[in-house]
């Protein structure tokens, strides 16, 4: 068949796209690292002895210029150094061992948060477009347009106050790993989960409804009519697959999104996640650690996004013809 | 539409026509039940095999679906799910409708592609809709129409999104499968010609009204009604000198949602009286059946 002999030229050329979007990416945040307000000198190099400086600055690369810095700086990141904390006398932790702490850790908060959020949302979509504009529909759409405009970090403390705190269902913070005890670890996780989930679940099912809405008023939707299927099956193996292509973008959008922006939510629950580094990094002004955290969220993206493309392709074909495949 | 009241008899072709926007495709759809949506206002009686579905819940009357009646749609671009394979999409009623397993089904949808003349029936399953051709997704959309065996299919235009050439193919595949398995079929259409080879009783619609109803050989040779015959008289034709007008029905069709007093066809009907402009015409059945809707019909009334 044609699409299998120019699959394998079309995943090369996607991923010379990926590995480009992501030196651009790296690169431009390697010079806004020298574009910094505060000299990296000033700040990191100061209040030493001659030798001291000499090294800290040889180690941190500031002696080279942009350019050899970043290529420096990719060896290093592809290689899996994100160089170390950096502490006024040289020698920090490293980088790489804060990821491996705090990334996991994020990661499950994000796929939790998306499962929830679309097992939510679908439902939720496809009842609303089926019943546009009836009773249904404008409650569906009021209560999750209330949701919605409540800051998830408001909707975080409350949470935490009343289901945590008061009523004592769910503990109001903390993060408990699978291996020691799975159970523990759901039910820690719940209250952030619903705190990033139901915003989502409110832009979700608005993309999806807008899609079932035009999809029913398709021709084959009729004929499905027409061949005796009931609603419920039409909907589900009919309408769903051609109306989730937007909605799956979409939440491939969200995963950078949710992985670099978890921060407050990962502050409130107290999940040392990677969110957490990030605003550590922030206010510690540990510009390198930041520089590798952005940059592995950059790659998250970038390869998550692909994820959902090939997915996409396999809900709907159609897709992959316009792309020429 | 209104005063519509059509019989297509078990095992035999109804041709259904009239010009654009005459409602021959709304009247299939409401026959099925198809019509849907908040500005859909219907009264009247659909009887299907002795039975009155016409006010049956929309999940009711799909049990006649597939089995009883079945629907080909006008474009076949549009009327196969883009994103699921021809093979899931044909076999879903075998396994829906008449319970076959998954497996049985499969095969059985393989059959009935060779019987709609697909080559490669096999290859096809595995197909997406994009995959084919329009002449081709109409073959796979007249299978699925008679997967279940109905006794009754409406054809909707069935070849006017199609290739001058592949119409008559289409059009004979639908005549053949008719007498192959003993369906009744309204045959909707705009096309005369098609209505004087493939269908058995004409039907002609003119601004959601039927105006002439006869055998079809009987409407050709003579029809009653100074629609039908503006209608046939609208056909190009070989055997005239050509470079001449065109001849065509002047004026259009009037607004249905705003009635006037009087024949719907009487602003344009070259043989209008007085009367014809206040009174609406009663349909009038003549003595060998001919229906007709006119007050001073061609020939007179018969």
């Amino acid at each position: 068949m044609k699409a299998k002999t120019t699959s394998i030229v079309d995943v090369l050329k996607r991923l010379a796209q990926l590995l480009l979007v992501v030196i651009g990416a790296t690169f431009l945040l390697s010079l806004l690292l020298r574009l910094l307000p505060v000299g990296l000198k000033e700040l990191y190099v100061t209040g030493l002895f001659e030798e001291d400086r000499q090294r800290q600055i040889k180690e941190l690369g500031l002696d080279r210029n942009a350019f050899s810095y970043y290529l420096h700086w990719l060896w290093d990141f592809v290689r899996g150094d994100f160089g170390r904390i950096v502490l006024p006398g040289g020698g920090g932790e490293s980088v790489a061992s804060h990821v491996g702490r705090a990334l996991p850790k994020t990661l499950q908060l994000v796929f939790y948060t998306q499962i929830f959020a679309l097992a939510v949302a679908i439902p939720l979509g496809i009842l609303s477009a089926y019943r546009a504009g009836r009773r249904t529909d404008r409650f569906v759409s009021y209560g999750l347009f209330t949701a919605a405009s409540v800051p998830n970090f408001v909707l975080g403390l409350l949470l935490a106050l009343i289901v945590g705190a008061k009523l004592e269902w769910l503990p109001p913070l903390g993060y408990v790993p699978i291996s020691e005890s799975f159970v523990d670890h759901i039910r820690g996780m719940v209250l952030p989960v619903l705190s990033l989930g139901i915003p989502l679940i409110a832009s979700y099912t608005r993309l999806l409804r807008t899609d079932v809405i035009a999809t029913l008023r398709e021709d084959f939707v009729t004929m499905a009519v027409a061949k005796g299927l009931s609603d419920r099956r039409i909907l589900f193996t009919h309408v769903l697959r051609p109306s989730s292509v937007t909605l799956l973008t979409a939440a491939a959008l969200n995963m950078g999104a949710l992985i670099g922006g978890s921060l407050v939510i990962e502050r409130v629950f107290s999940i040392p996640g990677l969110g957490t580094e990030i605003g550590f990094a922030i206010f510690g002004r540990q510009y390198f650690a930041l520089q590798a955290y952005v940059a592995l969220v950059a790659v998250g993206y970038v390869v998550f996004n692909s994820v959902i493309d090939v997915i996409v392709g396999i809900v709907d074909p159609r897709t992959r013809e316009r792309r020429g495949a | 539409m209104r005063g519509v009241d059509i019989d297509v008899q078990a095992a035999s072709s109804m041709g259904i026509v009239g010009e654009s926007g005459s409602g021959k495709t709304v009247m299939c759809r409401a026959a099925m039940g198809l019509l849907r949506g908040g500005n859909v206002r219907s009264s009247g009686s659909v009887v299907f095999d002795g039975d009155e579905i016409g006010n049956l819940p929309s999940a009711d009357v799909r049990k006649y679906f597939g089995t009883g009646m079945a629907m080909i749609f006008q474009d076949p671009m549009t009327a196969l799910n883009p994103v699921r394979r021809i093979g899931s999409q044909l076999a879903e009623s075998l396994v829906i409708r008449l319970g076959m397993n998954k497996k049985a089904a499969r095969d059985r949808a393989a059959e009935l592609l060779a019987l709609v003349r697909i080559p490669d029936p096999e290859a096809t399953l595995r197909k997406f809709p994009g995959q084919l051709s329009g002449g081709m997704r109409q073959r796979v959309v007249i299978a699925t129409a008679i997967a279940c065996k109905p006794k009754l299919l409406f054809a909707d235009e069935p070849t006017t999104a199609l290739d001058v050439t592949v119409q008559a193919q289409i059009l004979e595949l639908l005549s053949d499968l008719r007498r192959d398995l003993n369906m009744a079929m309204a045959l909707v259409t705009h096309d005369l010609g098609v209505v004087a080879n493939h269908t058995d009783y004409v039907t002609v619609l003119y601004a959601g009204l039927v105006v002439e109803q006869a055998p079809t050989t009987k409407l050709f040779t003579s029809m009653r009604m100074p629609y039908t015959e503006a209608l046939l008289k609208s056909i190009p034709r070989l055997d005239q000198p050509s470079g001449g007008r065109m001849p065509m029905i002047g004026g259009r069709l009037p607004d249905p949602t705003n009635p006037e007093p009087g024949c719907p066809f009487a602003p344009r009907c070259p043989y209008v009286q007085d009367r014809c402009r206040s009174e609406v015409p009663p349909l009038t059945t003549a003595a060998d059946g001919h229906v007709y809707r006119c007050f001073y019909p061609i020939g007179g009334h018969g």
